[in-house]
């Protein structure tokens, strides 16, 4: 890798149970990661279940066997470290960054949870959780303007029988329904170690950390393996644009624009994520500089790829109008900075700049043990193989004109635009 | 299964120092915080100066922010979109903006384009274009801004409980960006007069930690900063005091909605207070890890909301102090009661050896978590120039932190948190929230607009 003075160190193995693991020393700071991903999201969830794999990411710190509800937290925090879980449309992550030390806590914690979480499950605790995640959903979504966005957007591009097509924090209704019979189903088939990747970053010895791995997870058993999904694949492009229109409580419009592209980690993968950024990261790209800065038509844009790994990942365009620009000009603008990147390419030095700030971020994410933890995960769930992170740098860099000038051409087309937009309730521009 | 139930105990703890730094002053006045930190090739150049909103008169309320903003926007030798590319070009982004106390500048890129980073970053402070269509944009930004905030119940309540703790006179009583009056009032030629009368060296530091030599950085900026000249501007004082000595409430509506925003609180301490770590400590138990009094109480006993926190705002003035949640519409009175509940005991119940063990040991040994990154030693630095903290603030925070007692928990609460003049927002609505508010009588309640002054 051309700015780093070797690439990040790597070592993955994998326990007879399935469970891979990757390690990453880095002995500068007495500060280690530990990050699990189990290979499951909403995606996964029956019909009937929808915000299921996110309830379920609150009830493992509810306790395990011989760990009391939200101990989990109370000894990670007392420990001196941070800690969190999130839950995505295909994977599950739970992640703790502790002094070196405390390793073994934190992989005892999360082994005592993957291979025994069961005993501790009750009707209360998941009475409890169902509430705090229905007032989670009021405040994120319901209570907080365009916050339906998250489930709009997935819904209008993928058809009614597409895995990523449901929402992922859920209907109430469906929140409601979920029963401990449903945990525990839940749990066997997807919490399991073959299903999972651990991956721990930062001051550790690689020999003692195998060998704790192996203390606390070796004996979990293995699953029954993954149940089929449905059927990801979709086409490359939506064949027609389509748009939905949705009033709101909100006080100006905002457009959301999304192109199907090729999947995370693909070799197409990557000049799309140039373009994203192309379009949509700071102040010197094409939508700043023609909505916000020069045609004043937006108060803020961005550009980002949601970095789906099945099916199509999505390239996602946001922009808020100022206050009394119609939807129809932003709409119109943000188009006509689409039309004028397939018809004209990438100007010159352009693509340069952008490779040079996805490099710096990409360099700069390496500092913090648990972004480097995180994202050993993701290429080991993904891909099946954690060295692709050195891989990075490269295959941004490996992009060229041309290549931007034929994702544009394939995949920025009127045939390939879904638009979801926001307009004020009671008319333009009214609080 | 041979289940593993002795918990792990934890070995010895490696030694960890904040890093290292030098502090130079330039016959000019200029000062130069450099840390070395040789772990990856990246390096962060940080200029701060001391000059924040506090500073600013009343009725320019937002110049400070807008002045900031407008740093981005070109300079004298490149216009905005040229200054945005050069700075693509070294892989950097960059950012500008002004808080309560302070402007920043900062970037991080590759440490081998520190020297046209710097100078390029130096340019953006000290030659700003201030192109009358980039300026107006921009108080058109934050006046959409200030639109939005009145749907998006969260921010608004945050801005004006804010606001509402400090007397009518106050440049605190108009929240840190200004207010649709004092933006739309604002100028360009004010953003020049703002600059030439703040933007002195002697009022700032430029702190630069990453993969860099001190005598290296010296010498750049002996070369490209000792000729910046321009005088100090003597800062006014600021009133930091509270509007209400009793208690009251206000309750901003918003029809329809399935939760209320809740605030509660009141004018805090000053950073520079004697009290600090007490009440730092003091906060994390009532309000602060997960674990804490209040998140435990609304959140996993009652299961009322998502989540529930308390916070002391520190700044050079007094900043709020508030406890912050969105409940369910139905349990608004409740959740007040109980936040109140906690507020008392936390006067009156000691906390156990487990709960000040677990936030003291928390604050302990997260801090070397805290410092990871260049971005972040850099912003250290930047604090500790612009709170004026003592050289060792750093090395001694743990030590601090371990030493307080639960004897000393208590005083602060019974000190510093007034049960006697907490002031609360609601922002929820009103036809379910106003009569529950009503039979809480926590003092006299009004109903407030969602003009922001």
């Amino acid at each position: 890798m051309s700015s780093l003075r070797a690439a990040i160190p790597i070592q993955t193995s994998r326990l007879e149970n399935g469970l891979l693991v990757t390690l990453s020393p880095d002995r500068t700071a007495p500060i280690v990661a530990v990050n699990i991903w189990y290979h499951v999201g909403s995606a996964n969830e029956r019909e009937g279940r929808t915000g299921f794999a996110h309830l379920f990411e609150h009830m493992l710190f509810q306790g395990s066997e011989h760990v009391a509800a939200n101990e989990h937290f109370e000894l990670i925090q007392r420990a001196g470290g941070t800690l969190n879980g999130s839950t995505w449309l295909d994977r599950t992550n739970y992640f703790e960054t502790v002094p070196s030390q405390q390793l073994e806590l934190a992989l005892w914690l999360e082994a005592d949870r993957m291979g025994r979480l069961l005993p501790a499950m009750t009707q209360e605790k998941l009475d409890t959780q169902r509430d705090v995640v229905k007032n989670e959903r009021r405040w994120s979504v319901d209570n907080q303007p365009y916050g339906s966005w998250w489930e709009k957007l997935p819904a209008l591009c993928f058809p009614p029988s597409h895995p990523f097509h449901h929402s992922l924090m859920g209907s109430m209704e469906d929140l409601s329904a979920a029963s401990l019979e449903d945990v525990a189903a839940f749990f066997r088939t997807w919490y399991t170690p073959d299903n999972a990747v651990l991956s721990i970053a930062g001051d550790v010895d690689p020999d003692e950390a195998l060998e704790l791995v192996e203390r606390h997870f070796g004996s979990i058993p293995r699953g029954n393996g993954r149940p089929p999904l449905a059927p990801m694949a979709v086409a490359p492009t939506f064949g027609a644009p389509s748009r939905e229109v949705v009033a709101d409580d909100v006080a100006v419009p905002r457009v959301f624009l999304a192109c199907r592209t090729p999947v995370f980690g693909s070799q197409g993968y990557y000049p799309a994520s140039a373009i994203a950024s192309m379009l949509g990261t700071g102040r010197g790209s094409r939508l700043h500089r023609s909505l916000v800065r020069e045609g004043q038509l937006a108060s803020a844009v961005s550009a980002f790829t949601f970095d789906l790994s099945k099916g199509s990942d999505l390239l996602v365009i946001d922009a808020t109008a100022r206050p009394g620009v119609s939807v129809e000009a932003l709409e119109e603008g943000i188009v006509s900075v689409l039309d004028e990147l397939r018809r004209s390419g990438p100007r010159p030095g352009e693509l340069d700049r952008v490779l040079a700030q996805t490099e710096t971020d990409f360099v700069s994410s390496m500092q913090s043990a648990g972004d480097r933890a995180e994202q050993l995960s993701r290429f080991a769930t993904y891909h099946g193989d954690p060295g692709l992170l050195n891989e990075q740098v490269q295959r941004y860099r490996a992009v060229k004109d041309s290549d931007v000038r034929a994702t544009a051409a394939e995949r920025l087309g009127p045939d390939n635009r879904a638009s979801l937009v926001y307009v004020p309730r009671n008319g333009e521009a009214s609080p | 299964m041979s289940a593993v139930v002795v918990r792990p105990v934890p070995g010895p703890s490696r030694p960890y120092r904040f890093p290292s730094f030098e502090r130079i002053t330039l016959p000019n006045g200029l000062e130069l915080i450099i840390a070395p930190v040789k772990r990856l090739p990246l390096v962060t150049i940080r200029f701060v100066l001391d000059v924040g909103a506090r500073q600013e008169p009343r009725n320019a309320a937002g110049l400070a922010s807008l002045t900031a903003s407008a740093l981005a926007e070109g300079t004298e030798r490149l216009d905005a979109g040229a200054l945005a590319e050069e700075f693509e070009l070294l892989g950097g982004s960059l950012s500008t903006y002004a808080t309560w106390d302070a402007t920043h500048a900062r970037t991080t890129v590759l440490s081998s384009r520190l020297e046209p980073a710097l100078s390029l970053l130096s340019e953006v402070v000290r030659l700003p274009a201030f192109a009358t269509r980039e300026v107006e944009r921009l108080k058109e930004e934050r006046l959409a801004e200030l639109l939005e905030l009145k749907t998006e119940p969260r921010g608004l309540a945050d801005e004006r409980f804010a606001s509402f703790l400090y007397r009518p006179t106050s440049r605190l009583r108009i929240q840190e960006g200004g207010s649709e009056r004092t933006v739309g009032q604002l100028s360009v030629d004010d953003c020049r007069a703002w600059h030439t009368a703040q933007f002195a060296p002697s009022a700032t530091a430029l702190v630069i930690a990453g993969d860099v030599d001190v005598d290296h950085v010296v010498s750049l900026t002996s070369d490209g900063l000792a000729d910046w000249r321009s005088p100090s501007t003597a800062v006014p004082g600021v009133d930091d005091g509270p509007d209400r000595e009793y208690s009251s409430v206000r309750l901003l509506d918003r029809p329809g909605a399935p939760q209320s925003e809740l605030r509660l609180g009141h004018v805090g301490l000053r950073r520079n207070h004697p009290d600090y770590f007490d009440v730092v400590v003091m906060n994390a138990i009532l309000g602060g890890v997960f674990n804490s009094r209040i998140n435990m109480n609304l959140r996993e006993r009652h299961a009322f909301t998502y989540g529930a926190f308390s916070a002391f705002e520190w700044r050079r003035d007094a900043g709020p102090f508030l406890v912050s949640t969105a409940v369910a519409t139905p349990v608004t009175a409740q959740a007040i009661r109980e936040v109140l509940t906690e507020l008392a005991r936390m006067q009156s119940a000691p906390p156990t050896d487990d709960e000040l063990t677990l936030s003291t040991s928390y604050l302990d040994g997260v801090f070397p978590i805290r410092f990871e990154t260049t971005d972040a030693i850099a912003g250290a630095l930047a604090s500790l120039r612009v709170l004026r903290l003592e050289n060792n603030f750093y090395d001694t925070y743990r030590e601090k932190v371990r030493s307080v007692t639960a004897q000393s928990v208590v005083l602060a609460a019974q000190q510093h948190i007034h049960l006697d003049r907490m002031q609360v927002l609601a922002v929820g609505d009103r036809a379910h929230v106003e009569p529950m508010l009503s039979e809480l009588s926590l003092g006299p309640t009004s109903i407030v607009g969602d003009d922001d002054e």
